[in-house]
């Protein structure tokens, strides 16, 4: 898989063999990627796996050890913030308190002998474009969080610049603020179409905004897709399980293209790239891939599973199997209410499932998952 | 799977040397200033008294010769002793005294808490001799009520602790109050859920809570005792102490070699407290937790009672103190003639120093106030906001710490071998205002470097970083955003600065010359000469201008906070 390195040959951002060290502690380990222009791109990935570093890395606020990075086709691995061309938005806004909104946003104009009236007009069209028109003799702490948010997208923006840097913008908000903003920034991106590269831990952000996410675990890139690549086909483990819920089964390679989970053979397609015959495998499936209507014949991949546990989630229930034969398997699956009560699943009863061949992920080796953790 | 294997093929790049941008040189620049102003003013000075503690009168190198000597003259190694001895009941005093008034300003429900803190804060307001005097007067030969003695010397070590106890109080109190105020409530709920006695909840939950605080404070008045020099040379009598020998062979015996010794002697004690206290400081760091909850005192009449009668006792011995110097100082000539008159105050008939000496002061306290604040806020800025240059900016870090370990005496000696070396090209200050500004700068840098630092980083840390990416340079930002925002803690510094300057005598009465005698000195002097009245009319004066001073800086900070509250968050 090479996403990383899109086909446009002339990505807006070209990072090569990026590494950095804090002392001995290396936190980002030969990181390449291209953002092309106007993309959406976000970084996802735990606390602690390089995410932040490589956007300050980008930003220049910790230039990497070693490695190349490029912006528009110029060489800025080892120029100052203040040389390179981005607008930026940290978690905290670092909004200046004492001085009002529109001082704010017109912060970086001020500087760049632009005459007072069009930094009045310009000002009252970022403010406009961010939804708070009426604000701007207001000081910071006299605003909301989700308004402050706004006011430093938009000091961010004033400058116009090539490249917008955020950085987990979001994870101070409320719930219900988060959710709407989400939505007003990639509107925003969208119409402005300014290249983006957003910092988040938060996989429900990275799936709703981005046109790419990079998966980042321990100063890796661990796969760069489009966000239904990445839930529909995780290219390890890691992402399989940081994205969404994942069952992970512990399963042997039983022939071409098969593996047995506890006795039950099932085809699992073409993901074993020539893993031998009785090696171990993990097979990856999400709960709601289980099916467990229209079941018919040997190819349907069923198991027989019996109901451990059902419980309720509101718009679902989430329903914990054992697989039966030798040695049981645990497995999670999503039915919705009316499933429920059209089979009569019960805790204790049997339950014949299909795992769908076309949605299966296969590991080599045992992964470890989340409750292994 | 991932890029890096795709691209494997590209050969590795170079390590990246970081170009600097003009923010970064400036800022360096700035940083390379401050080290070169702490290097000049504290650390080559320590470095010629060092050095002259091991030569002799003709300047040739003899080794310890001189500790030889000093460590086989009784004379002069009793006063280690004395020291030791003055700076640990006097510690053991004050902190007791403290802790009872800080318990009951911030455990207690008593009436009038902010008048009785306002009133243990006057100590600070006045020079250390002040109370020296004041106790002449009480408890000398011709005192009121020197029956209380029962016999017993004033001058001697009962006045120098007495003296010392009062100069002290407010430091301790400061540390205390700050240390029992940040309690957290739910220990207590807890305590009492579990029905542990009012004996017991003591022990096992507010002291170790304090336990930094309380460490921190018994240093800072250990090292104040044991480094003043004003209360024993007025009431300390054939007393001698550390300090009070420096002065003495220098000024009295004009031997430079011993003075430089006692001094090396005195810097061990103030060193190892400083240690300690820094220690402790880090430790304190990660103690309260933003969950918190402010402990609030509930009213107990017998316990409030108690709490406010000894909070009324200790207010009135302070006020009486001051009272006492003042009514003195309107007396025309006691005991014989008590009619009040303003004959005191008419300075500049007096030995020691006329009225010049009080408006040298003030035009020092100022200048020390406005330069040592900038400089000591900027180098502050710059040391915590500069990118690299880690080892550069740790080694100026300890600088600025530095100066805290040095007592006064010590300082103002090193800058006489230092400034008054013929080879100096900085030698054309010596004897000048300057000097003055510089020593008293020096001086008190540590408070109001650790003050500029805690306003500092409680600065959001991406300030800079947003400036950088809007290409705007980081000194607008300072000007226009950190200056601003830390306007109250400038207005500390600069309070904290100019009293200390006008009250210190220690530093600067090895550097003052007839054109730049300073009021606290000529207090000092005046006391020498007999003129015991005077003195205590200048010191009074002194008081009145730290008062005053003190009061503008409240009512600007209040206008400043109801300025600027449309921005501030509390």
């Amino acid at each position: 898989m090479s996403e990383g390195s899109s086909n446009d040959p002339h990505p807006y951002l070209r990072i090569r063999d990026v590494t950095k060290k804090f002392g001995d502690f290396t936190a980002l380990r030969n990181v390449s990627l291209d953002v092309n222009e106007g993309e959406f791109v976000c970084f996802l990935g735990p606390s602690g796996c390089g995410k932040t570093t490589l956007l300050r890395a980008i930003a220049g606020l910790d230039i990497q050890t070693v490695g190349s990075i490029e912006q528009a086709g110029v060489d800025i691995s080892a120029l100052p913030p203040s040389e390179r061309d981005f607008g930026i938005v940290f978690q905290s806004y670092a909004l200046f308190p004492n001085l009002t909104i529109k001082r704010n946003v017109g912060y970086g104009l001020e500087n760049r002998k632009t005459p007072k009236a069009e930094i009045e007009a310009r000002v009252a069209e970022l403010l406009e474009l961010v939804g708070m028109p009426e604000q701007g003799d207001k000081y910071p702490a006299q605003l909301s969080g989700g308004q402050q948010q706004r006011v430093a997208l938009a000091r961010a923006l004033a400058t116009s610049p090539g490249l917008l840097l955020l950085d987990e913008p979001l994870s101070a908000l409320d719930a219900k603020v988060r959710v709407h903003l989400r939505h007003e920034i990639k509107h925003l991106q969208h119409k402005l179409g300014v290249t983006t590269i957003m910092v988040t831990h938060d996989q429900e952000e990275a799936l709703t905004m981005a046109d790419r996410i990079v998966v980042m675990n321990e100063g890796g890139i661990d796969q760069v897709g489009t966000p239904l690549e990445i839930y529909r086909r995780p290219a390890s483990p890691f992402v399989a399980d940081f994205v969404g819920t994942m069952n992970f089964i512990p399963a042997t390679v039983s022939g071409p293209d098969r593996v047995s989970i506890g006795g039950n053979e099932i085809n699992v397609g073409e993901g074993l790239n020539g893993v031998g015959v009785g090696s171990p495998v993990t097979v990856c499936i999400r709960p709601e891939d289980v099916t467990t209507r229209d079941i018919v014949g040997s190819s349907a991949n069923s198991i027989e599973t019996t109901v451990d546990n059902l419980e309720f989630l509101g718009s679902f229930y989430r329903a914990q199997l054992l697989t039966t034969g030798n040695g049981k398997a645990k497995l999670l699956a999503d039915f919705s209410i009316n499933l429920i009560r059209d089979i009569g699943v019960e805790e204790g009863k049997t339950l014949s499932i299909s795992l769908p061949e076309s949605r299966l992920r296969v590991f080599e080796g045992s992964a470890k998952t989340e409750a292994d953790i | 799977m991932s890029n890096a294997a795709a691209l494997a093929a590209q050969p590795a790049a170079s390590g990246i040397k970081p170009k600097l941008s003009q923010d970064d040189r400036i800022m360096r620049g700035f940083i390379l200033m401050v080290g070169v102003w702490m290097t000049v003013t504290v650390l080559l000075p320590l470095y010629a008294m060092l050095s002259k503690s091991f030569e002799n009168h003709d300047g040739v190198f003899t080794g310890i010769a001189n500790y030889i000597e000093y460590f086989s003259t009784p004379a002069l190694f009793y006063s280690i002793e004395n020291s030791l001895f003055i700076a640990i009941v006097s510690t053991f005093f004050t902190i007791t005294l403290a802790f009872i008034f800080a318990y009951g300003l911030t455990r207690s429900c008593i009436p009038g808490k902010a008048v009785f803190k306002s009133i243990a804060l006057i100590p600070i307001l006045a020079p250390s001799l002040l109370p020296a005097i004041s106790f002449v007067y009480f408890f000398g030969k011709q005192g009121i009520i020197n029956e209380v003695l029962m016999g017993n010397e004033i001058y001697g070590p009962i006045g120098i602790v007495m003296g010392e106890v009062f100069y002290t109080f407010p430091h301790a109190l400061m540390i205390l109050i700050t240390a029992l105020s940040t309690a957290d409530g739910r220990l207590y709920e807890a305590a009492i859920s579990l029905r542990a006695s009012p004996m017991k909840t003591f022990f096992t939950v507010t002291l170790p809570g304090i336990k930094y605080g309380l460490i921190s404070a018994i240093f800072v008045v250990f090292t104040l005792v044991i480094t003043d020099f004003g209360i024993p040379k007025v009431i300390g009598g054939q007393y001698n102490v550390l300090a009070t020998d420096i002065y003495k062979q220098v000024i009295g015996q004009q031997n430079f070699q011993m003075g430089a010794v006692v001094s090396v002697v005195l810097l061990f004690p103030a060193i190892i407290a400083f240690v300690v206290d820094r220690i402790v400081q880090r430790k304190q760091v990660a103690l309260l937790t933003a969950r918190a909850v402010p402990y609030e005192p509930k009213p107990l009449l017998s316990f409030d009672g108690i709490m406010f009668a000894y909070c009324c006792l200790i207010g009135f011995l302070i006020i009486a103190v001051l009272a006492m110097a003042c009514y003195a100082s309107f007396i025309t000539f006691w005991p014989y003639n008590m009619t009040l008159s303003l004959k005191n105050y008419n300075f500049d008939v007096m030995d020691g120093g006329g009225w010049e000496s009080f408006f040298n002061s003030i035009r020092m306290a100022s200048y020390t106030a406005v330069i040592g604040t900038i400089i000591i806020f900027t180098g502050a800025y710059m040391v915590e906001k500069a990118k690299g240059f880690g080892a550069v900016r740790g080694t100026i870090q300890f600088l600025c710490i530095l100066p805290m370990a040095v007592p006064g005496m010590v300082l103002g000696l090193a800058y006489i071998f230092f400034f008054n070396h013929p080879d100096n090209p900085l030698n054309f200050i010596y004897g000048t205002m300057a000097i003055l500004v510089i020593c008293t700068v020096s001086h008190f840098y540590t408070v109001s470097h650790l003050t500029a630092m805690t306003a500092l980083k409680q600065m959001d840390p991406e300030f800079e970083a947003v400036s950088a990416s809007l290409k705007v340079p980081f000194f607008k930002t300072f000007i226009r955003v950190t200056v601003p925002v830390c306007m109250p803690a400038i207005l500390d510094i600069s309070i904290y600065l100019f009293v200390n300057a006008m009250t210190t005598v220690s530093a600067v009465i090895f550097l003052y010359s007839t054109e730049t005698n300073l009021a606290s000195v000529a207090a000092l002097n005046m006391d020498d000469a007999g003129d015991v009245a005077p003195a205590a009319a200048m010191c009074m004066m002194i008081v009145y201008a730290s008062a005053t001073v003190r009061i503008g800086h409240a009512l600007l900070t209040r206008g400043l906070a109801q300025r600027t509250q449309r921005w501030r968050k509390r």
